[in-house]
């Protein structure tokens, strides 16, 4: 059973992973897979876009604070979009808004990476 | 407060200590946490405090070893719906897990330590033992106003 998967797009000098499902500490790994290859590849520039992800527990809240930082030293950034309620509750809980940006749309994210250059 | 009332529910499961396990406990804790009349938030918190125990027992109790055993019940009374949650791995002690702290966590490039601060948050207590037979339980508890 696919519980959860993503996929990697480019849009101009950003990355987008589009996540589908449930992101838990069996699925984590997939993620990590996906920042791993990012990079390899050299793209710092991520959006991560939620609208189809359903789920997510702490396992999966771990793996952007494992890899922003490696984003950021790179002048990149993690940015996340399109969340739903529920799952964006979680990172709410866990104070993630202070530290990371959220759009409600991929569009306005990709705009902030522009302005930033 | 609860729709389905009904006295003395208790729904049990025994799964292996595999996260392959994870999603068969979120059905079960879902169907659990609906038949007894919860609403879908709380169900959705319930699921989500469940999920982060069993995580923490795989990883910390048996340490990603599949052939332990995780039991859950799940029970409600008028007041309390109560989770209990055993295994026979390795005792733990959530009373040496510090509090997270983000910026130093995303500074070291650290996955971990916010499941226990996690469910603390989703319910109203979240008590640790090791029972006669030498097995912990987590208990989780969601008071019903």
């Amino acid at each position: 059973m696919a519980d959860f998967n993503v996929s990697s797009r480019g849009v101009g000098s950003v990355n987008v992973l589009d996540l589908k499902g449930y992101l838990d500490a069996h699925t984590a790994p997939e993620l990590e897979k996906a920042f791993n290859k990012l990079i390899d590849e050299k793209s710092f520039n991520v959006i991560v876009n939620f609208r189809d992800l359903n789920y997510i527990s702490s396992a999966g809240l771990g793996v952007f604070m494992a890899y922003v930082e490696t984003m950021r030293e790179n002048k990149g950034d993690i940015k996340f979009s399109n969340m739903k309620e529920n799952v964006y509750n979680i990172f709410d809980l866990l104070g993630f808004p202070v530290l990371y940006e959220f759009f409600k749309d991929e569009t306005e994210a990709l705009d902030k990476f522009k302005v930033q250059g | 407060m609860l729709k389905n009332k009904e006295k003395n529910f208790e729904r049990n499961l025994v799964v292996k200590s595999s996260t392959d396990n994870l999603s068969i406990i979120r059905e079960f804790t879902t169907t659990s946490a609906k038949e007894c009349g919860c609403s879908e938030e709380l169900t959705g918190n319930i699921i989500l405090a469940v999920d982060e125990a069993c995580t923490n027992i795989i990883k910390h109790a048996y340490k990603y070893s599949s052939n332990g055993e995780i039991g859950i019940t799940i029970k409600s009374t008028q007041a309390n719906i109560v989770i209990l949650i055993t295994d026979s791995g390795e005792h733990f002690d959530p009373e040496n897990v510090p509090a997270p702290n983000l910026i130093e966590y995303q500074r070291q490039k650290k996955a971990g330590g916010l499941g226990i601060f996690l469910m603390k948050k989703l319910m109203d207590e979240v008590n640790y033992k090791v029972l006669r037979d030498n097995r912990n339980q987590v208990e989780l508890v969601k008071h019903l106003k």
